[in-house]
């Protein structure tokens, strides 16, 4: 169970990014976030992934104030909460097999991880959540080496792997062309279903958010316009929800920084 | 064009004139070079006996064993320098907080101005006469210039993949190791190669305070006029840092490129 | 099943260990690798003694007077030994660079600018390829003890070094001009001084000055085999273990770094 309770988040200039949200959300329901950039969908998420403090207001993770935990605790939560981004975070140089294995590092200890590092240690688990996304043959290929489809289906691997109890996706398939934006949407819902677990993404696809999710919230400059069950938003709400904003348009992917092959010269060489 | 400034060119051109004038009226070189005129005949005969390098089977024998010394002195001093670079370059980078970021800066900036030359003399007190102290020489320098490079690549280093490990609950050690480790491994490697084939050069050279190496027998030969010798070792010199080279350069195809 | 169960480069990473492991423990015998040593009393007493008179650094006048002196020397050295290197670098980097040539222009071969060509360049790898320590060395031996030994070393190795970058410049400037004049008939001064100096001269200058900023470093190490200024100051400070001399002297060493880096960012923005 996800509770907010009249939280805001504030910038240092004192705008405010979400404003008095209260919101629950039942384990098992699969969430779609709608709403016009800079609506606040990847501030909530942050909020809701224990990755940032509510400036006010109160946040319950099955009961439990993430802000009151111990680090050792904190961290424990964390393991439990998968995340996806917009662009897959994963250095280019890192091999398939080990950018999925990561996705335990929560729940490992330090010597597994190293040891992992020399030998992967689990790598039937890994095949296991690469096969159904079609990956299996390129486990042990180097990142740099797939597609940005293929990449952002290793991430989705990673976060099977983790097998968390919440999903947060931050725009997870936005900057994927359509037909495989719609396979990664429906990859995510089916997980979440199969296993009973929360999902709950962000979404530039309106069409994805009514077909696939349970529920849609649409947001808009920090508060929610409206919250119903998928089935019963209508076209009216949607409209109200992009008038006189920008449509999003193309999304500015952080740069991958290519390590030069030849360092340059140092003093006095 | 740039717009030329003709005035302000003429005085800088006279400035730097005149510092040249005056350091060679300084160093009085035109007599020290005049009373070499002497030692012309004397150069002359220098170079030609230069000129036959030794290559005796049992000297040849010598100068392999002093090639491996140099190449053992180079290798395991730029390793050294590399894990001591690690070291404090996660500390200089400002991972461990502000007080930290200062210190290992400060101890970083202090290993890189001191020469190689001025740490040996100090290292042959540690660990005496030999080998051993060229290694801590080469180390202790290295490891400032490696570990500043060490650290800009740190800070340069994309944050998205740690911080999205921190976020699914990894401990700190292993959100940098599968995180940022691999974005960086490749220039650090990169960096420690090209040390090498600087620190190969070095290390033939360290030798003449008495660390070791080519550069021991170098100055040992120098000292006792032994010039064939001598022409020998510098060639030798040149070898071994041309395939050091070469090895570095397969290396960074294998390692970094790749 | 087409990708096996097992990590392929297993395999590589293992053999890359063993051969590691292999070549690094005789080559740590060699070094005669052995923290033990650090930690005999006897070389740390020596040590720390030297160390401990480090402080206070020597102040008295006599010395400071010396510490000017060769304070002078150095940057003297440096001075000369890039002026002179010049006037080795820019003949040698002339005669190699292949967009002076005019051969390349009408594509008819030129075997005797070709042969001169490689010749220049086999000078310039010999003349940098040797240290100029090593060079420092040689000429102690020829001039004795003293500056015109550091001078003549920075000379060669610094020639051999300025000639191989001005001709990457002139190689890597903008060469339209060149070529037109070369294609009119002009000779290869004329195209050098009309069509690529205007070009290139701000990188030749700004790089000139860089490497006299390295010369300052290299004259002091020169300085411990013997080819005076502060180097030959700080061996015998450190032969004779006199902690506050040494301390004093590299202080100085410090400071003339740091100046003769300001020296050479400020004559490099002027140029700019």
């Amino acid at each position: 169970m996800i509770s907010l309770a009249a939280l805001s988040v504030a910038y240092a200039d004192g705008r405010r990014a979400l404003d008095d949200l209260d919101l629950s959300i039942a384990p098992g329901e699969r969430v779609a976030l709608i709403g016009p950039s800079g609506a606040g969908k990847t501030t909530l998420l942050r909020v809701i992934g224990a990755s940032l403090r509510p400036t006010t207001g109160a946040v319950r993770l099955d009961g439990v104030d993430p802000w009151s935990l111990s680090g050792r605790q904190l961290k424990g939560l964390r393991a439990r909460i998968g995340k996806m981004h917009q662009a897959p975070p994963i250095p280019p140089r890192q091999r398939v097999i080990t950018a999925v294995l990561a996705g335990r590092l929560g729940q490992w200890p330090l010597w597994r991880a190293v040891a992992s590092l020399v030998y992967p240690l689990d790598i039937a688990g890994a095949r296991a959540v690469l096969e159904p996304l079609g990956l299996a043959e390129r486990l042990f290929d180097r990142c740099d080496q797939l597609s940005g489809g293929q990449l952002q289906r290793v991430a989705l691997a990673r976060l099977f792997y983790q097998q968390p109890e919440i999903v947060l996706a931050d725009e997870p398939v936005s900057a994927l062309d359509p037909a495989l934006a719609r396979s990664v949407a429906v990859a995510l819902n089916e997980d979440a279903k199969r296993r009973g677990v929360t999902l709950i993404a962000s979404l530039h696809a309106v069409d994805l958010a009514l077909s696939e999710f349970s529920r849609v919230i649409g947001l808009r400059e920090g508060r929610i316009v409206f919250d119903r069950p998928a089935a019963q938003v209508l076209t009216a709400d949607i409209d109200a929800l992009y008038a006189g904003a920008p449509h999003a348009g193309a999304h500015d992917t952080p740069d991958q920084r290519v390590p030069s092959a030849r360092p340059r010269l140092t003093r006095c060489a | 064009m740039r717009p030329v400034m003709p005035r302000r060119r003429l005085m800088l051109t006279a400035l730097v004139l005149t510092a040249v004038a005056a350091s060679v009226w300084r160093l009085d070189l035109i007599s020290a070079f005049a009373e070499g005129q002497d030692s012309l005949g004397e150069l002359l005969g220098f170079l030609q006996r230069f000129a036959a390098p030794d290559t005796s089977p049992a000297f040849l024998a010598k100068v392999g064993q002093g090639a491996i010394e140099t190449l053992a002195i180079s290798l395991i001093g730029t390793l050294l320098a590399v894990l001591g670079g690690v070291a404090l370059a996660l500390p200089a980078s400002g991972r461990f907080g502000r007080l930290s970021q200062i210190v290992s800066r400060f101890i970083l900036n202090l290993l890189r101005s001191v020469p190689e030359l001025v740490w040996a003399t100090l290292t042959v007190l540690a660990a005496g006469l030999g080998p051993f102290a060229g290694t801590l020489a080469l180390a202790l320098h290295t490891t400032g210039v490696l570990g500043r490079l060490y650290a800009e690549a740190l800070e340069n280093a994309p944050p998205a993949p740690e911080a999205a490990l921190r976020g699914a609950g990894s401990g700190a050690a292993a959100a940098f190791l599968y995180g940022t480790l691999p974005a960086v491994a490749p220039q650090w490697v990169a960096y420690g190669l090209y040390r090498w084939e600087m620190n190969i050069r070095m290390a033939a050279i360290l030798g003449f305070v008495g660390a070791g190496g080519l550069g021991a027998q170098l100055y040992y030969a120098l000292s006792l006029f032994h010039e064939a010798q001598a022409a020998t070792l510098i060639v030798a010199m040149l070898l071994l840092s041309l395939a050091v080279d070469a090895l570095s350069g397969w290396l960074r195809r294998r390692l970094v490129v790749a | 099943m087409s990708v096996s169960q097992h990590d392929p480069a297993a395999r590589g990473r293992a053999t890359a260990l063993v051969v590691a492991v292999c070549v690094l423990w005789p080559l740590l015998q060699v070094a005669q690798f052995d923290l033990a040593v650090l930690f005999d009393t006897g070389n740390l007493a020596t040590l720390g003694g030297f160390l401990g008179t480090f402080l206070p650094p020597a102040t008295d006048a006599d010395f400071l007077g010396y510490l000017a002196s060769a304070t002078l020397d150095t940057l003297a050295i440096a001075t000369i030994g890039i002026a002179l290197a010049m006037l080795i670098a820019v003949p040698l980097a002339l005669l190699s660079t292949r967009s002076l040539s005019i051969g390349r222009l009408d594509g008819r071969l030129r075997p005797v600018s070709e042969a001169i060509r490689v010749l220049a360049r086999a000078l310039t790898l010999v003349l940098r390829g040797v240290p100029e320590l090593v060079w420092a060395l040689v000429f102690v031996r020829i001039f004795g003890l003293g500056p015109a030994a550091g001078v003549a070393a920075l000379a060669i190795t610094y020639g051999g070094m300025l000639a191989k970058v001005y001709s990457e410049i002139l190689e890597s400037s903008d060469l339209s001009p060149t070529r037109a004049l070369l294609a009119a008939g002009s000779g290869r001064l004329v195209a050098l001084g009309y069509g690529l100096l205007p070009v290139a001269s701000d990188e030749l200058v700004s790089y000139t000055v860089y490497r006299w900023e390295c010369a300052v470093r290299a004259s002091v190490v020169m300085g411990f085999v013997g080819a005076g200024g502060l180097g030959q100051l700080m061996d015998q400070s450190m032969k004779m273990l006199n902690g506050g001399e040494a301390c004093s002297i590299l202080i100085t060493f410090l400071l003339l770094v740091m100046a003769a880096d300001a020296l050479s960012a400020w004559l490099r923005r002027q140029v700019r």
